[in-house]
């Protein structure tokens, strides 16, 4: 530690006179007295282990109490600020998705993976600051917003059938969540355009030049999410300060073209990449309302612990003072920008070695000299990302039209085995997972069911589950919701909890027009409580710092989200109303005729009736009026 | 009609008016021998009928979209696939013991395409009778005991993740692979799948995950699919006290190699898995081929008849015929195709066709006499494989689960040189290629086509609602005979004792004698129901006769036939011998008896259609015959007349080759020549069926083989 402190001695030497300068510029705008609405633009660069490259780009916009403003607003986006007044909402995510997140190769323990890692389609949740009875309505009213400011269907989850209201196992715990999601949301650009249109600048500057997209849409991954928090909940809950934070998270293949020739021998080494070649655009100067606009690559703690090996063997250059240097022209790589400046992390207590921040200030570059980094590998490295301490997969058990299981199974990671030797002093040490389930009320699932496996071995269910909590689902009401606190013992390798359910049947016209395809389970969400992904980067101005990197700091507990399933469900013959109809109303025909026609009948009257015709055969008049009168119903008595 | 009123005419009460419906049914019942005898024919012709009446095959599903893309599998993949061949058939890699060598060879290729690998450890699983489990989905099946750490096998799992998907749903692609003695066309088949398989790590379009199923076949193809799909589908969660594979050390060794891999993340020991399963494809390729060209055989017959969707052979079919000039060929009954009696069939429909042409020029059902001896015995092969309700290959196990899938067998022509080798693993890969990104294609599951119907050729079809109307003429008779029988046996015995009773006799006995003969079919249904009951327990016997260790299949199938006979003794005894009595009693029983066997027997075919058509359609063409011409011998021989006579040969022939043995004797010796007939086949076709859980097995023990008794009975009736 030591050693690593004195390069930002260094560094601040080296950045003083600009730092002052910022600040004196920021301390003016607020000895006015008012705070300002403030925009920064931020991207982060994370080169992944599967030859693959996560770009994470971090805009936020705040506005404060609107008092002074009245309702104008000089950056934020009005949209936003009206929607927050109207539904007092508190809290707010809405992600959109494509792509699953590979947890076991881009990692699941670090701020970008628990907070954007997020399930396929759209997720939203809220949190509102209106009287219980009143949330509903609100949830509605928000939905529809939404979906129309997104174009996007969310105005599907305004049913009641659709979102749910977790009780404690969702991180933000209180009672007024209301939590939706739906996987089957087709992401596009046209998602895009309005998210982007929140931004001062739009795509017309600054960073976002360079969400180009073709090449966004190309990737692995792609996530975009917008995330509001009413800092002041007043009691008025009018003139409250809000920050909106949006994110775009996409994980691309630098220069896919190239790695189809490259042979085997060859394969191991790290595609080379640069921000032009991985998005086709460069970046020309920052937006100019912006606050900040940098650029940020991150090594994370896994590569940083690989290149470290050539260092040490060079010896002593580590003893003498390590220069800033030494991080950036490290004999693997090679970057073709300087970094402005260096940040390292803190210690962390989960992982020995720590991660690196390289950061670029887009401002210094124009039109003229675009800014552009790239990375150049020179020798194989291969890491692992520091994983959850569980992976957690989902699936679906069974078979055939009828009935089935969900299994959640668990297995530990390496790093459990890190956090186990770290914490087996003490004999009794326990891992807590919250597992927060929501079912679709047409899969009913019977929570009696509920069956724990720890180790291979069934379990009693008390002796694991701390705490669940249920709400059995209501037929076209309401999904079924769990949530369950397992207590695992540190030393598991896998756990498993399986769950029964019968497959229900739904009404023609509750048939989503693609019905064949089956029905979606949304992500169940396995968080780990005790676990908290953080990155705390050694930053020696508080007053400036940036809100990517103070969102890092953030002890936001570790969070995965499981596959999405697809269970199919019996369909009808869509195609054949007609027959259907044919075949009903015949059945119907066949029935009520046959029937009407035994009620109808008197037998013994008619025996009597004959009889009586046998005996007098005299008699022309009456005889031809009862041959007339039958003529005239139609049907009757036997004329021969 | 004429007859019915002539009659309620002829009576002198003036009588209600009988319903019209009703007079109908009591036409068809006075006329029953003349109504079956046209019916009966009429099945059968249109059973012949069907080759004609098929229609050609056609892309219902929109979505599908086959070809419509051009192939991108390009030599370079091609020449990937080449690589793996050649490693595989590397005699270095077969060095070791238990064929390891070649299963880590295919995990570290599957590795360096960056596709997630895992192995999959199984104990062979025999298929046992459990008479409980007839028609249960399959089960997580009860362990073994004996299991040692020499009997498992490996199955190798490599899955690519759609870049842009929801991991929601996924294709699977197996390639059955013997390591220990693996013929050039098993590591042919998975070079084709290797090509497709890096072709497909590289691709933008795909939207569901790819399953790569090298499944170990050493304990047989379809063993070790299921073995997999068991687990994929119900995995147990607890090992309870049971040896695992884990703790042998050759499986141990699987695992080393793979730690100091550079991309070891992606390799795990544990079972991985995609979404739901889509659809899945077996890929095999022959290892030795008489053929001129390439060609390519589909097998789709799963167990009990089911069928996959007939998109998915619809798909296969125009890609391998259109695009890839592949031959493309079903399974075919062949000792039909040179049978002159069919193609002279063929010809009269030929000519028949041809004369309806002329008569109208929009009448064109025709086809040539060779197209439709070539499509009789496809039909004839595809009835008989989904008769036989056992799987024809891996797929089948895919079925139990609902998933459509099919077996791709490509029999090459053979040569050795490297351009055909080249030719066939590119035109191979770009055939399952266009058919992954087919199904790739499908928002829906394969609903949209047939999933009932016979094939006549690759490119024909029969669907249910023509080929059910054969079955139903053969089987419409049967209630009318059988209500016209116990009519006859009613009105019969009415008269006699009308007769010799006197008219003061009938006042008082008149009530009570209608409600006593109104009941008496009862004592045949007790007959009958007792007889089945014994069908009953012979389809159980079997069971503990495979308990019986060392037997060989023809002693097992003697204790069989005794234990039957002897059961049928006891039940007839315990049972107050029904049939003695009956013939105390009443002249006519044997007509109760045979209208009571033809009503069963009728419902049996009804719920067998319902359950697997192509048994039923067979079982009837062979008891419906026997049913209707059941007649005690006596009573032909007392007649003497012509008609008696042929009535009688008919009889004793229909009795011989109803009996189930002797049915499959027959059907063996017409197929592969009576030389080789063994007692012992017919235990070990039996062995086969119910392993397999074929209702054909409930079918021939609870239907067929009372009908054929009661039959028999009938014909040796003394009356």
């Amino acid at each position: 530690m030591v050693l690593l402190q004195r390069p930002h001695i260094l560094l601040l030497l080296i950045d003083t006179h600009q730092f002052l300068q910022c600040w004196i510029a920021f301390g003016s705008a607020n000895e006015e007295g008012q705070q300002q609405e403030e925009f920064s633009e931020e991207l982060l660069v994370k080169p992944l282990p599967d030859h693959k490259l996560l770009a994470h780009f971090h805009f936020q916009s705040s506005a404060p109490p609107s008092t002074s403003n009245g309702c104008h607003h000089h950056l934020f986006p009005k949209a936003i600020s009206q929607l927050v007044q109207k539904f007092r909402v508190k809290e707010m995510e809405l992600s959109f998705t494509q792509g699953r997140w590979n947890y076991e190769s881009w990692g699941g323990f670090d701020p970008i993976s628990s907070s954007n890692a997020k399930p396929p389609g759209v997720e939203l949740w809220a949190v509102f600051d209106v009287p219980q009875h009143h949330i509903d309505a609100s949830w509605k009213n928000l939905t529809h917003t939404l979906s129309g400011l997104f174009c996007a269907s969310i105005n599907f989850l305004e049913s009641t059938a659709t979102y749910s209201t977790p009780e404690w196992s969702f991180p933000p715990a209180s009672g007024n969540v209301r939590y939706g999601t739906f996987p089957c949301e087709a992401v596009c650009t046209e998602n895009l355009t309005p998210w982007l249109r929140l931004l001062p600048c739009r795509d017309k500057a600054g960073i976002a030049l360079l969400l180009d997209r073709p090449s966004l849409y190309r990737g692995f991954y792609h996530s975009q999410r917008l995330h509001l928090t009413s800092t002041e909940s007043s009691s008025e809950g009018i003139d409250s300060g809000i920050i909106l934070e949006q994110t775009l998270t996409v994980v691309l293949q630098p220069n896919s073209e190239r790695a189809i020739e490259v042979h085997a021998s060859e394969k191991h080494v790290q595609p080379s990449w640069s921000l032009s070649s991985i998005f086709g655009k460069q970046v020309s100067g920052r937006c100019v309302l912006a606050k900040s606009s940098s650029v940020y690559l991150l090594l994370d703690r896994g590569l940083v612990a690989e290149l470290k090996f050539p260092n040490k063997e060079n010896g002593k250059s580590a003893a003498n003072g390590l220069t800033s240097e030494n991080f950036w022209s490290n004999p693997s790589f090679e970057l073709s920008v300087n970094p402005d400046r260096i940040f390292l992390e803190e210690s962390s207590s989960h992982s020995k070695s720590l991660s690196i921040l390289y950061m670029f200030q887009v401002e210094k570059y124009s039109e003229s000299e675009p800014f552009d980094i790239g990375l150049m590998w020179k020798v194989p490295v291969a890491w692992l990302c520091q994983q959850t301490p569980l992976h957690a997969s989902r699936f679906l058990m069974g078979s055939g039209n009828e009935r089935g299981a969900i299994a959640i199974s668990l297995k530990s990671t390496q790093f459990t085995e890190g956090f186990m030797s770290a914490n087996s002093k003490d004999g009794s040490c326990e891992l807590r997972v919250d597992v927060f389930q929501v079912v679709p009320w047409y899969v009913k699932v019977y929570f009696h069911s509920l069956r724990v496996f720890v180790d291979q071995q069934p379990r009693a269910v008390s002796d694991f589950i701390e705490k669940i909590h249920v709400s059995p689902s209501k037929d076209k009401m309401s999904p079924g919701v769990m949530e369950v606190v397992l207590k695992l013992p540190c030393r598991v390798n896998t756990a498993a909890l399986t769950i029964e359910f019968d497959k229900g049947f739904l009404r023609i016209d509750e048939y989503p027009p693609d019905a064949n395809q089956g029905f979606d389970i949304p992500s169940a969400i396995i968080s780990f409580p005790n676990f908290h992904a953080s990155m705390v980067f050694l930053e020696d101005d508080s007053l400036n710092r940036s809100p990517l990197l103070s969102k890092f700091q953030d002890k936001c507990p570790v969070m995965s989200y499981t596959e999405v399933l697809l269970v199919p469900l019996t369909t009808p013959d869509f195609s054949m109303p007609y027959n259907v109809s044919t075949i009903k109303c015949t059945v119907f025909a066949l029935y009520f005729g046959s029937l009407l026609n035994v009620l109808q009948r008197r037998v013994a009257e008619e025996e009597r009736f004959l009889k009586a015709k046998a005996a007098k055969k005299t008699g022309r008049l009456p005889l031809l009026l009862s041959k007339l009168s039958a003529k005239l119903r139609g049907s009757g008595i036997n004329q021969d | 009609m004429a007859e019915t009123k002539e009659k309620s005419l002829s009576d002198e009460k003036p009588k209600p008016r009988v319903r019209p419906i009703v007079r109908l049914g009591i036409f068809l019942i006075s006329h029953s021998f003349l109504v079956s005898v046209v019916c009966c024919t009429a099945g059968v012709l249109a059973l012949f009928l069907l080759p004609v009446l098929a229609k050609n095959t056609y892309i219902s599903e929109n979505a599908l979209m086959p070809g419509s893309a051009s192939p991108m599998l390009s030599n370079q993949h091609v020449s990937d696939g080449n690589r793996l061949v050649k490693d595989l058939t590397n005699p270095n890699s077969k060095s070791s013991e238990t064929g390891i060598e070649s299963h880590k060879i295919i995990a570290q290729y599957m590795l360096d395409l960056g596709a997630e690998v895992s192995f999959h450890k199984f104990h062979p699983q025999m298929n046992q009778f459990h008479p409980l489990h007839f028609f249960s989905s399959p089960v997580s099946g009860k362990i073994q005991e004996n299991y040692s750490c020499s009997s498992y096998g490996i199955n190798t799992v490599g899955i690519i993740r759609a870049p842009r998907g929801d991991g929601k749903e996924a294709i699977v692609l197996v390639t059955p692979y013997n390591a220990l003695k693996s013929g050039f066309g098993e590591a042919l088949s998975l070079g084709i799948a290797y090509s497709v398989f890096s072709l497909l790590t590289q691709v933008t379009w795909l939207a569901k995950d790819i399953i790569w199923l090298v499944a170990d076949s050493q304990y047989g193809e379809y063993a070790a699919v299921a073995a997999w799909l068991r687990e994929y589908q119900t995995p147990k969660f607890s090992s309870l006290s049971t040896p695992n594979a884990e703790m042998c050390p050759d499986v141990n060794n699987l695992f080393e190699l793979k730690g100091h891999s550079i991309s070891g993340s992606k390799f795990s020991n544990s079972f991985r898995r995609a979404g739901t399963m889509a659809a899945a494809l077996v890929l095999k390729v022959r290892d030795q081929n008489e053929q001129f060209e390439d060609t390519i055989s589909i097998y789709a017959e799963a167990s009990n008849g089911q069928m996959p969707n007939l998109d998915l052979i619809n798909v296969v079919n125009y890609l391998a015929v259109h695009r890839q000039g592949l031959r493309v060929n079903v399974e075919k009954l062949w000792p039909l195709l040179n049978s002159s009696w069919l193609k002279s069939l063929g010809e009269i429909f030929e000519s028949l066709a041809k004369v309806a042409k002329s008569l109208y020029p929009k009448w064109k059902f025709g086809i040539p006499a060779t197209e439709y001896v070539e499509g009789t015995a496809t039909l004839a092969s595809s009835l008989y494989y989904q008769a036989l309700g056992v799987p024809t290959g891996p797929h089948g196990a895919f079925r139990d689960y609902q998933v459509d899938a099919i077996t791709l067998e490509i029999s090459p022509k053979f040569s050795l040189d490297k351009v055909w080798r080249n030719d066939i693993l590119l035109r191979g890969g770009r055939l399952i290629e266009g058919v992954i990104r087919s199904v790739n294609n499908l928002l829906e599951k394969f609903h949209q086509s047939f999933f009932l119907y016979l094939l006549t050729s690759p490119s024909k079809f029969v669907s249910v609602g023509v080929y059910m109307i054969a079955f139903a003429l053969l089987i419409a008779p049967l209630p009318m005979v059988a209500a016209s029988l116990y009519v006859d046996a009613n009105s019969s015995s009415n008269c006699s004792k009308g007769d010799s009773s006197t008219p003061s006799a009938i006042t008082d006995t008149d009530e009570h004698g209608i409600a006593i003969r109104s009941w008496r079919w009862l004592n045949s249904a007790k007959l009958v129901f007792i007889v089945h009951l014994w069908g009953a327990i012979v389809s159980l016997l079997p069971y503990f006769i495979s308990q019986i260790p060392d037997c060989s299949p023809t002693t097992s199938f003697m204790i069989w036939v005794l234990l039957s006979i002897l059961s049928l003794l006891t039940l007839n005894s315990v049972l107050a011998s029904p049939l003695a009595c009956a013939k105390a009693t009443q002249e006519k029983e044997w007509a109760l008896v045979k209208s009571v066997t033809i009503s069963s027997v009728f419902i049996g075919l009804g719920l067998m259609s319902v359950i697997n058509f192509a048994t039923a359609e067979i079982g009837a063409l062979l008891m419906v015959p026997m049913c209707l011409l059941a007649r005690p011998l006596k009573l032909d021989v007392r007649a003497g007349t012509l008609r008696s006579f042929c009535r009688l040969i008919c009889n004793l022939v229909l009795g011989h080759i109803a009996f189930p043995p002797a049915a499959f004797f027959l059907l063996k010796g017409m197929l592969d020549g009576f030389g080789n007939a063994n007692v012992g086949d017919f235990w070990m076709w039996v062995e086969s069926l119910w392993a397999w859980n074929s209702a054909t097995y409930l079918f021939i023990g609870m239907v067929q083989l009372p009908c054929w008794v009661l039959c028999v009975s009938i014909l040796f009736h003394t009356c």
